[in-house]
């Protein structure tokens, strides 16, 4: 392996005076799924948080308000950042599709964004508030809302396909907004609100704890049904993806997919009601694997649903070797500092008086 | 009505409002990141309390700052889509692993290890929570590496090859991320990120002076930022030169925008002030040295200096703002570095502390680092127009397809947003400098007085 790679650098510093893995790694498909793995971990990191913030004033009390603040306090930044990543990754693996897709969701990416912002002041906003607390309470509701309705919204569109023409957007301004996309937004906020919930449960204890568990059961109960809806609706619309789901033998390979969500709906459900603390916040986590795999699985090949593959996205190969090759050494690093982050503020969240530290 | 606005215009209007907002918060963070990290050192080493007083006190406003900075940040990095998508597409290839590496090597380590910093005093140990101070401030500037990289190489692109449908691919990444004007911009910003920090806490130790509160504590901080002003600033104006030069070097359009030069001329004189006239293609008004812009630029008398006529009209930036906000910011650099001179006869005469004037002085310099890194990226990106690109790609090429509404209406979602944010942010940051350090706390597990320090407005 190490030969290989000195040969193919050696190799390729003749032709063009850098490097590349081009000659033995299928590097587009490679940053295909990283960046797929990318959102993904944003979706579920960033999804509790938001659902904290949607679930936020529906908490019986002020209390309950200010553990559930601090549970995610120290965690936002890091998991917001996966954002980053996933919107920095795609501009260096596939320029391309960064390009058509930003103007393309110019409105929901930029309410998103607004949304962001004020869910992301609150916290330092709302511990210092005396008061004009509630203001940085709806800051933060208000904003976890808009932004997980956007990032619904963006999805529902996405799958819809974009249109393109050329190396640009080729639609209008308003092309993301329709009844389907508008459910799929839906969708995602009740889909953050179990995340959230879940997480309430496990971090917390008593009053706030059996609410969160309520409160998770609802929300489950929502998420089953939009699955349904989606699981039904997306080869409907589209003949290609019905073809691939309905074609045998691809039939078989994919049903274990949604067998498995179902298995997962009603373990979280009884796991709610048999008081576990734990599981269901990870249960939940499988939960949205298998629907983010089923539409990633219905996506295929496409970056930009139904125009541009990844592979014609792709960056150039140099590009895309620097980016694997520092991803490959820092990522694991990544992943084990936020663990150990994680690992410090284990366990329920104290009742210390939240002016204690900055928080 | 607003179908017909310029959407180039806008875009720009809008990206330049963003960028200039997010550049307040890191100006601020990366050198208070720094400054934490030696005052930790400093409370673990003497075990002095008033360290850890003051600690406590800036690491709150530093959180407020933080916040900002990571928001503001995070729509930046979705505008060079929404807004510049050509850009994007045809400098992806580079811009983008910049970005990325900037998100895998910073972004993570401070947003993580932030977590430690401000809600951990409690939960771990001491060498922990050092450790996660020294992180994050280390993030700060590994951050401020990359962007300013990316940056740098749409200066002075190096490295580089372009292909079909104008698309721009690597060919040496060192040659890339080492660009010609990147070295002298990253040390420029750096130390006008620790002035920025420095005149910042400067100016609020002396208000606590000035009223005889916190005085130890305020002791502290005029003395630790006065060690910047004296040895720092006029590091600045030396590191500031060698980059004009450089930029004379690489885009010597710019500099002769900053000097308002219009003809090509030898020994050129230097212009204090004056009114460069875009359409006149003059300066008027013009207050001027003899020859000494040619001394500075080219170290001889009779050196020629170009002038903008040599350009067609087409390719010279606007000479009105370039020339302006440049004097802003060496003015503002000669008062930090008179500010050190004063610093110094004072602690000579044992009178730093206690003059009323230089106290009056430190307060009315509080934002001047603020106002000197903005009108410096003013300087640097009006200068580069009408590139984005130096030479290869124009800002009105640059632009995406979207409509002059959509980008007119965010534009001003973000200017109502930024400013209610804006203005919050500051009103709870005066707030914490006006409550000041909690003395007498036990800064490590209990609080055996904290409301006691602050209340004595
Ligand atoms: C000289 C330094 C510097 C400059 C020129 C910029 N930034 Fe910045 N940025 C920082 C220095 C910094 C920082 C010090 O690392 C910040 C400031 C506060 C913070 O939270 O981190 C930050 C935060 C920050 C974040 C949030 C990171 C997180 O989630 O924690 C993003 C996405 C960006 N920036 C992106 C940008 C983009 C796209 C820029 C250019 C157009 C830019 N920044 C200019
Ligand atoms: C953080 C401090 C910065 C400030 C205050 C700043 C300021 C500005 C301003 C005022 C403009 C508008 C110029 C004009 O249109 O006349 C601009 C343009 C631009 N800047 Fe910067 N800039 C900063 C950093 C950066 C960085 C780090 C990057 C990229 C890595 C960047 C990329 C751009 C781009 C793409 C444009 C738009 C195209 C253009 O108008 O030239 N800027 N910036
Ligand atoms: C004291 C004399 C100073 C000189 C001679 C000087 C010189 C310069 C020059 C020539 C540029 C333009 C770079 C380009 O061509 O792109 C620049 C940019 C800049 N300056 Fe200064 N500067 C001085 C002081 C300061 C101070 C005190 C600050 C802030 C505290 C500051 C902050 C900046 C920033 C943020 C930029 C834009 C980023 C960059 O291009 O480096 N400067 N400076």
């Amino acid at each position: 392996m190490v030969r290989m790679l000195t040969v193919a650098m050696l190799r390729q510093k003749k032709e063009a005076g850098m490097f590349s893995f081009e000659g033995f790694l299928d590097l587009a498909l490679i940053w295909y799924g990283l960046i797929a793995v990318a959102i993904f971990f944003y979706v579920l990191l960033d999804g509790f948080d938001l659902g904290v913030g949607i679930l936020f004033p529906f908490a019986p009390t002020d209390q309950c308000r200010d553990s559930m603040m601090r549970s995610i306090a120290p965690f936002w930044d890091g998991n917001e950042t996966w954002l980053v990543l996933g919107g920095g990754g795609l501009l260096a693996a596939f320029p391309l599709a960064y390009a058509v897709i930003m103007p393309a969701f110019y409105i929901p990416v930029i309410l998103m964004l607004l949304g962001l912002i004020f869910r992301g002041i609150a916290f330092e906003f709302r511990f210092k508030a005396g008061r004009f607390r509630q203001v940085w309470d709806y800051s933060f509701h208000f904003g976890s809302l808009l932004a997980a309705l956007m990032q619904g919204i963006i999805v529902g569109a996405f799958v819809q396909g974009i249109e393109v023409s050329g190396r640009s957007y080729a639609g209008g301004s308003f092309d993301w907004l329709n009844a389907y996309s508008l459910m799929t937004g839906v969708a995602v906020i009740f889909g953050y609100a179990l995340l959230g919930a879940t997480w309430v449960v496990m971090k917390t204890e008593g009053q706030t704890q059996q609410w969160a568990r309520q409160s998770a059961s609802y929300a489950l109960c929502y998420q089953a049904l939009f699955l349904a809806i989606v699981s039904v609706s997306m080869p409907i619309m589209n003949a290609d993806i019905r073809e691939l789901w309905f074609s045998l033998p691809n039939f078989f390979f994919l049903l274990p997919i949604p067998m498995i969500s179902l298995v997962l709906l009603i373990s979280i459900w009884r796991d709610l009601h048999a008081g576990r603390e734990c599981r269901p916040f990870f249960l939940s986590f499988g939960l949205f694997l298998t629907g983010y795999l089923g539409i990633a699985i219905s996506m295929w090949p496409y970056v930009v649903p139904f125009g541009i593959t990844f592979r014609e996205a792709a960056a150039a190969p140099s590009s895309q070797s620097l980016m694997l090759a520092g991803t490959a050494v820092l990522l694991p690093v990544i992943l084990g500092y936020m663990g150990y982050v994680y690992y410090i503020f284990r366990g329920k969240v104290g009742r210390e008086s939240c002016h204690e530290g900055t928080y | 009505m607003l179908e017909n606005l310029d959407p180039v215009l806008l875009a720009r209007i809008q990206f330049a409002f963003t960028v200039s907002f997010h550049i307040i918060f890191p100006a601020f963070t990366i050198g208070l990141a720094s400054w934490l990290a030696v005052l930790e050192w400093r409370w673990l080493r003497t075990g002095n309390q008033v360290y850890a007083d003051v600690y406590q006190m800036w690491v709150k406003i530093f959180a407020v700052t933080f916040g900002m900075g990571v928001v503001s940040g995070v729509v930046l990095s979705f505008q060079f889509g929404t807004n510049w998508s050509i850009l994007s597409d045809a400098g992806g290839n580079i811009l983008g692993p910049l970005l990325g590496y900037e998100v895998i090597t910073a972004f993570f380590l401070e947003a993580s290890f932030l977590g430690v910093m401000l809600a951990g005093w409690n939960r771990v140990g001491r060498r922990l929570h050092f450790t996660a101070t020294v992180l994050v401030a280390l993030g700060t500037l590994i951050s401020a590496f990359w962007i300013l990289s990316a940056n740098s190489w749409m200066h002075t692109p190096g490295g580089f090859r372009v292909g079909e449908n104008g698309l721009i691919y690597p060919t040496n990444w060192l040659e890339i991320i080492f660009n010609p004007s990147f070295p002298y911009r990253f040390v420029h910003m750096v130390v006008a990120a620790y002035l920025t920090t420095a005149f910042t806490v400067a100016g609020i130790g002396a208000f606590y002076l000035w009223r005889g509160r916190h005085i130890p504590h305020a002791r502290v901080m005029l003395g630790m930022a006065m060690i910047m002003a004296i040895f720092v600033a006029p590091m600045q104006l030396l590191f500031g030169d060698m980059h004009g030069l450089n930029t004379l070097e690489h885009q010597p359009a710019k500099v002769s925008a900053m000097e308002g030069l219009w003809e090509t001329t030898t020994g050129a004189p230097l212009l204090l002030f004056g009114w460069p006239d875009q359409e006149a293609e003059d300066t008027r008004y013009a207050v001027e040295i003899p020859k000494l812009s040619s001394l500075i630029l080219t170290h001889d008398f009779n050196g020629e200096v170009k002038g903008l006529k040599a350009w067609p009209a087409d390719e010279r930036p606007p000479a009105a703002m370039v020339f302006w906000t440049f004097r802003i910011m060496v003015g503002l650099g000669l008062m930090m570095i008179a500010t050190g001179l004063m610093a110094i006869i004072l602690y000579l005469r044992n009178r730093l502390f206690d003059t009323r004037l230089f106290q009056y002085w430190c307060m009315a310099l509080t934002p001047a680092g603020f106002i000197a890194v903005l009108a410096g990226w003013f300087v640097t990106e009006v200068g580069r127009q009408p590139w984005v690109v130096q030479g290869l790609l124009r800002t009105e090429d640059a632009i995406s397809p979207v409509v002059g509404t959509s980008v007119a209406l965010s534009l001003a979602a973000f200017v109502v947003v930024y400013v209610f944010v804006f203005g919050a942010g500051s009103y709870y940051i005066l707030h914490l400098i006006n409550k000041g350090p909690e003395n007498g706390e036990d800064a490590y597990g209990g609080h055996v007085a904290a409301e006691k320090g602050g209340r004595d407005v």
